[in-house]
């Protein structure tokens, strides 16, 4: 039992990864699910039917079937080996990051459409009143807005991706998932190692809700107290 | 090229994959009911167990929860018997996503009986209704109806976590396409094929789903 701890430098080299791949992948797709949900919105019908098509194809497939995808499929292509692309997609690290940060993208732009819709439409309409133009009162007022209603919901998409992350482990990276499997297959000591694992992602997933807790109290709109 | 053999080979492991999901729905169901009434226990301390144990479940990766059943519970098991005891792949994986899907579910479920209004439970105590009459002819037949959007929703979630089974090798559809994927060195092409029948059942499942609650809420005025 005590000889467990002799393996830590492994096991936090795996957690090391598994945090970079989430950050990576949270911030990545954030910026992507930003992007899409703004396309959604635009005035051209290719770009909206675009976006819908990609976001049922993402929804649709597990996450597995999208690693394997990117990670073994694009190999195929003679023309994609030859381009500089390659150097890129033949990382199982950038392969899973890429992969990550679509599937987050995705489910993150239908959760942001949600927020949009949520949004108050006097507000939108005080905007045209005022006379913004359509961008500005998307940055100003509408953005923000429904970043506030998607907060909560969001930080559940943050955990799905830590909890996906553990895929990457099936494309060779010796994630926290991988590494576990890793040390069990060298000591045989199966039960411990996967209840060191589980505390650690219990503990990620804690460390995820302190944080969107804080970011709710940050960004909440100072209410008069009702005293 | 013996294209169709492994397009036939892909479509049994369909049938694979379907089978894991469908045994896993009804043992998450069973899970999620018990787990829902365990909310409902007047013993503090078991309460906090039961969502202890849902909030353990819900955090972690599917695969690990899978990999700890199939390898964990192996060892376990081997211990305890003193002998080797092999854990079936099938069963592994349904009692992995089963459990995944109780966890989750449990709570649509309670938050399903809590949607109901009180006076209705009231109103069979008053008419002499047993606790299992009112349990079957006035709290399930309205909880369902709440239910569906929340078991729709978990039911795509759980079709898409089978492809993890592939993983403690069950010969599921992901497996099959890998299977050819490796032999034929198409990997794109097979990959793509089991994501177009991924999307191919959950997007029959998305309609059954509004035909069950369009039949739910067949009752209610809008």
């Amino acid at each position: 039992m005590m000889n467990l701890i002799t393996y830590w430098p492994q096991l936090a080299n795996g957690l090391l990864i598994t945090l970079l791949l989430m950050l990576a992948s949270v911030s990545a797709g954030l910026v992507l699910a930003i992007f899409m949900t703004l396309c959604s919105y635009s005035d051209k019908f290719m770009l909206r039917k675009s976006v819908d098509v990609i976001v049922f194809f993402i929804r649709g497939t597990p996450l597995l079937v999208q690693i394997f995808l990117i990670y073994y499929g694009v190999g195929q292509f003679e023309w994609i080996r030859e381009t500089s692309l390659w150097f890129i997609l033949r990382e199982p690290m950038a392969c899973a990051i890429v992969a990550l940060s679509l599937n987050s993208a995705c489910y993150t732009t239908i959760l942001l459409q949600g927020a949009i819709q949520s949004v108050p439409q006097n507000e939108i309409a005080a905007c045209h009143a005022i006379g913004m133009p359509k961008w500005l009162a998307f940055r100003r007022i509408i953005f923000p807005r429904a970043f506030r209603i998607a907060i909560p919901a969001y930080s559940n998409e943050v955990i799905m991706i830590l909890k996906g992350t553990s895929l990457a482990s099936t494309i060779t990276l010796l994630d926290l998932m991988g590494m576990t499997q890793q040390l069990i297959a060298e000591t045989y000591a199966t039960v411990p190692f996967y209840l060191i694992a589980a505390g650690l992602y219990l503990l990620l997933n804690g460390v995820i809700m302190v944080i969107f807790k804080g970011l709710m109290r940050w960004s909440a709109i100072p209410q008069q107290s009702t005293q | 090229m013996h294209f169709d053999g492994f397009i036939l080979q892909i479509l049994l492991g369909t049938l694979i994959t379907l089978k894991v999901a469908l045994c896993a729905l009804i043992f998450g169901m069973v899970v999620g009911l018990v787990g829902a009434s365990l909310e409902f226990i007047p013993n503090r301390w078991l309460r906090y167990l039961a969502l202890c144990i849902i909030f353990i479940i819900r955090g972690l990766p599917e695969l690990l929860v899978l990999f700890f059943i199939y390898f964990g519970a192996a060892a376990i098991l081997s211990n305890v018997f003193g002998h080797y005891v092999d854990i079936s792949a099938f069963a592994a994986g349904v009692i992995a996503l089963g459990l995944i899907f109780g966890a989750y579910a449990s709570q649509v479920f309670r938050g399903a009986f809590l949607a109901i209004d009180a006076g209705q439970v009231e109103a069979g105590k008053a008419m002499g209704f047993s606790r299992s009459q009112i349990l079957r002819r006035i709290q399930l037949p309205q909880a369902w109806r709440h239910a569906i959007p929340g078991l729709g929703n978990l039911w795509l979630v759980l079709l898409k976590d089978t492809a993890i089974v592939t993983l403690i090798g069950l010969t599921d559809m992901m497996n099959q396409a890998k299977i050819a994927a490796s032999t034929t060195h198409q990997p794109f092409t097979f990959y793509l094929i089991a994501a177009g029948i991924y999307l191919l059942i959950t997007s029959v499942s998305q309609k059954v789903v509004q035909v069950f609650s369009l039949k739910a809420n067949r009752y209610m005025h809008a």
